[in-house]
């Protein structure tokens, strides 16, 4: 049975009264506002916390942590070999820079990142560049997509679509990769992947340069992404930022130039760097960072030593037989090679104790592997230096001050991925 | 100049606390004794020598040693491009050393991260909480008794807080264990 209430209807004056009162309330009180865990904006799962006064943000706490998997945890169980699976998903953008990255940290605590082969050197820089590609593209495609200029992402997609292609081609897997093998690659490129490289490169500079007509002299991207979020270089600097947003900042800093590794003395290309450290500027240094990655493939392609089909059977992996699965046929047939079969899959290979710290230049920026080692098969200790987690700790530094609306362009422009974020 | 000379220009400033250099796959280490100074250490090394970088800092959790911590900071000059790497070990009561976050401001995320997975404080930190984990987990999980299995925590409403199944996971594992958690290589303790 329904029972009736009294309903109280005031008059207008005194409901006027009440809003003034409430309004009253509220003026100079802050708004805490939470932007997150599920917001398109944020790229996966980043929580902002913003206090606002109207609409300028005085106070920004981004809550990281909802994607965290232990990975370090996991990685201090298990053999180098296995944990290359779980660097794909750090970064997951760029899965096959992130191998590479790996692979290069273990192998520098071996001692054999010198020695590895040329070929396989030029084959792990043609995957760290295409995967470079890959995430900018996804990078600029969001950012632009989160202005409202869904046509870029669209464009950009289309571009991505081809990568991945080739990451198929070579690896397998379109996404997640495991391509390579501490001590070498999965296995060698197929015959027909440098044309399919070359190809892509060819449809890629004028799609980049349609890219570009659309956002690089817009009126409206300009006046929307000029001048916001400007890092100093001194900031920069002291927030351990890294990659495109460093250099934004106008600081001339990436590992392939300045700690070069694999064969990225032999190749030429240049470090864009931005001037004012504004959102524009990290936009034009990720434009210009993928035109340099596209010089990079092209004379990779030309210099690669055994050519398409490897008829010289150049070698892709180190021929050490305790870092590197011997081949099956030999496994079947000799002693030894089948006993450091035996070894590597059950144990992992002998590294020595020790520590050592490598970086590689990732598309978000300096991805770090820290290893202790006290011999063995598995790392005692790994801290894995994720780009995106130290560039995202300059928010509370660059959102005070600014607009609300301004908040999905500068998470844009920073470009992080919260698997790496959060490991 | 080369980096050994940087690692001498600290000893002579602070003199038997700064251990020798030791070099390993072409990288400088060195051990600092009292963690107490690490703040001024690196004031030192960024105003003087020339390190503004601080790329990273990580934990080790020497288990069933004494003292049990250590704290590793990498550092980087972008001026002349040098690296160093700092250590300094924090004993397992104190657990406190001062935070470096007053030269480096990119400390501040890395510090909570040790905080939040190691349970090592941080003193004169503004603003030290659990950052990966969330606030009122009761663990510290990277250290190295804690099971990779994970433990029940009896938080309300958090998916996930059971111990994760390891049965024919792709962990490499002691033999003889009862369990999984006495089977994983980390939790057993040198001697056994």
């Amino acid at each position: 049975m329904a029972t009736v209430r009294d309903i109280e209807i005031r008059d207008s004056a005194a409901r006027a009264a009440q809003a003034a009162e409430e309004l009253q309330d509220s003026v100079g009180e802050k708004m805490v506002l939470n932007m997150g865990p599920s917001h398109p904006a944020t790229h996966g799962v980043l929580r902002i916390v913003l206090e606002l006064d109207g609409e300028i943000i005085t106070k920004a706490d981004p809550d990281v942590g909802y994607l965290h998997r232990g990975d370090e945890k996991i990685a201090e169980n298990m053999t180098y070999t296995q944990f290359i699976p779980y660097t794909d998903r750090l970064d997951y953008l760029a899965p096959l820079a992130n191998n590479v990255a790996y692979a290069l940290a273990v192998e520098k605590l071996l001692g054999i990142d010198r020695e590895l082969p040329p070929r396989c050197q030029y084959i792990r820089v043609m995957c760290a560049e295409l995967a470079r590609i890959s995430a900018h593209l996804l990078g600029l495609g969001a950012f632009a997509m989160d202005m409202g200029a869904v046509t870029v992402f669209l464009l950009s997609f289309t571009e991505r679509e081809k990568i991945y292609n080739l990451a198929e081609a070579i690896s397998g897997a379109r996404f997640t990769t495991s391509y390579t093998r501490i001590g070498g690659v999965m296995r060698d490129l197929p015959s027909t992947w440098l044309g399919q490289c070359q190809q892509f490169c060819d449809e890629f500079i004028p799609a980049l340069n349609e890219l570009e007509t659309l956002l690089t002299r817009n009126r409206i991207w300009m006046d929307r992404v000029r001048d916001l979020a400007v890092i100093s270089r001194e900031d920069a600097i002291n927030y351990g930022l890294s990659g495109p947003n460093l250099r934004g900042s106008g600081v001339e800093w990436d590992l392939r130039k300045k700690q070069p590794y694999l064969c990225y003395p032999d190749l030429e290309f240049d470090i864009p760097t931005g001037s004012v450290g504004d959102c524009y500027d990290r936009y034009l240094v990720r434009m210009e960072e993928m035109r340099q990655s596209v010089r990079i493939l092209l004379q990779c392609i030309k210099k690669i030593p055994g050519g398409a089909d490897n008829k010289t059977r150049e070698p892709v992996n180190v021929s050490d037989g305790k870092v590197v699965l011997p081949p099956k046929q030999k496994v079947m047939t000799k002693m030894e090679e089948l006993i450091h079969q035996f070894i590597l899959v059950t144990q992992g290979m002998n590294c020595p104790p020790g520590e050592v710290y490598f970086g590689h230049e990732n598309p978000k920026g300096e991805l770090g592997f820290y290893i202790n080692s006290r011999g063995g098969g598995t790392p005692y200790r790994m801290k894995i230096r994720s780009p995106s987690f130290v560039n995202l700790s300059i928010i509370p530094k660059i959102f005070v001050g600014g607009l609300i609306s301004d908040t999905v362009a500068i998470l844009g422009s920073l470009d992080f991925v919260m698997g790496e974020c959060d490991r | 100049m080369p980096p050994l000379e940087f690692a001498q220009q600290l000893k002579t400033k602070f003199g038997p606390v700064i251990s020798e250099p030791v070099e390993f796959r072409g990288e400088i280490t060195l051990h600092l004794s009292d963690a107490g100074r690490i703040a001024e250490v690196g004031e030192f090394a960024k105003t003087v020598l020339g390190f503004d970088y601080l790329v990273d800092v990580s934990s080790v959790d020497n288990y069933g040693e004494d003292p049990r911590w250590t704290v590793v900071y990498h550092l980087r000059s972008l001026k002349h491009g040098n690296e160093l790497r700092l250590k300094t070990d924090v004993s397992e009561e104190k657990s406190e050393l001062p935070t470096v976050m007053t030269v480096w401001k990119t400390a501040n995320w890395h510090e909570r991260e040790i905080y939040d997975m190691m349970g090592i404080r941080f003193s004169g930190h503004p603003d030290l909480r659990r950052i990966l984990m969330w606030e009122g987990y009761p663990y510290f999980p990277l250290r190295k008794d804690f099971p990779l299995a994970g433990k029940p925590t009896d938080l309300p409403g958090v998916a996930f807080t059971k111990p994760a199944p390891l049965e024919g996971g792709p962990f490499v594992t002691v033999a003889g264990g009862e369990d999984a958690i006495h089977r994983e290589p980390r939790v057993r303790t040198p001697e056994e």
